[in-house]
């Protein structure tokens, strides 16, 4: 592990039909579905994507949680780590069942989105980045995994600041948390505090 | 063809997920692609998609989808020119 000391600069949370910004609520619904809540907080964040609406959900709510903090950052050279348990799959399952139909007609729209790391390149055009880029599926939440993998890509100068988290979607229930790690900031960066603000709510 | 039009014009906005676009902002000799609406190279696929699955229509070569889809007014002449064909 680096012997740098990095910190957390700023993180957001997607959960309960709400988006925060540093624990403070920014936006919240009362929809619970999940298309409905997410284009209202599309709408009322102000986000500026034209291709917002022809995503799938995944790439819906990591686009939403990225905006949140890169909106005002001017640097380039962040570098996305982003990870999840579902992967892809409640995209994978219409592209299934679109194949099984009695006639059967992929939908380009759909396929392109069955790879859980696409989400990665829709923040990228967002933002207009061309940094470093991973996705990492695991079975629950793993604050170490992404702080190592951070300051490795901060100490090797592979990126002056990471965006990481874990941006989960399955069968309508979703649960988004970014952070991003940079030489200064508000939070320490370390497995503990990353697990505590993982599990603020 | 007034009304092939217009079903294009839905089917275009529900297919393509075209959000605050109504049937009526959309003129048949609107550019579908570049400056009109907007759409983009998946877009076309499917439209591709949408002429064979909705009218039977298969392009033989996917170059010609470039005058096909100039607008709704030229989708809706080759789709009467070649459906059922």
């Amino acid at each position: 592990m680096s012997t740098e000391n990095f910190h957390i600069e700023s993180y957001s949370q997607i959960r309960n039909q709400s988006v925060s910004l540093n624990g403070e609520t920014i936006f919240k619904s009362a929809e619970t579905e999940f298309n409905a809540f997410i284009k209202s907080a599309y709408k009322t964040l102000d986000t500026q994507y034209p291709k917002f609406f022809k995503m799938d959900q995944l790439s819906k709510l990591a686009l939403i949680a990225s905006d949140i903090l890169l909106k005002t950052e001017t640097d380039k050279n962040v570098a996305l780590v982003l990870s999840n348990r579902a992967s892809s799959l409640d995209t994978d399952r219409k592209h299934q069942a679109s194949l099984q139909e009695q006639e059967p007609y992929a939908s380009p729209a759909v396929f392109v989105y069955t790879l859980p790391n696409i989400c990665l390149g829709e923040i990228s055009i967002k933002n207009g980045l061309l940094s470093e880029n991973s996705f990492f599926i695991f079975d629950t939440f793993n604050a170490e995994y992404l702080q190592i993998y951070a300051e490795h890509l901060l100490s090797t100068q592979k990126a002056k600041k990471v965006l990481c988290g874990w941006v989960d979607f399955d069968n309508g229930k979703y649960d988004a948390f970014l952070y991003v790690v940079a030489k200064n900031g508000i939070f320490a960066h370390s497995k503990k505090e990353i697990n505590r603000l993982y599990k603020t709510e | 063809m007034t009304d092939l039009k217009k079903e294009l014009k839905g089917k275009i906005i529900q297919q393509l997920n075209l959000e605050d676009v109504s049937i009526e902002q959309i003129a048949d000799n609107d550019p579908l692609f570049g400056e009109g609406l907007g759409l983009d190279s998946i877009d076309a696929l499917e439209l591709i998609v949408m002429l064979d699955k909705d009218y039977g229509i298969k392009l033989a070569d996917p170059k010609e989808g470039r005058k096909i889809f100039e607008s709704v007014e030229t989708m809706a002449a080759y789709i009467s020119a070649h459906k059922g064909a």
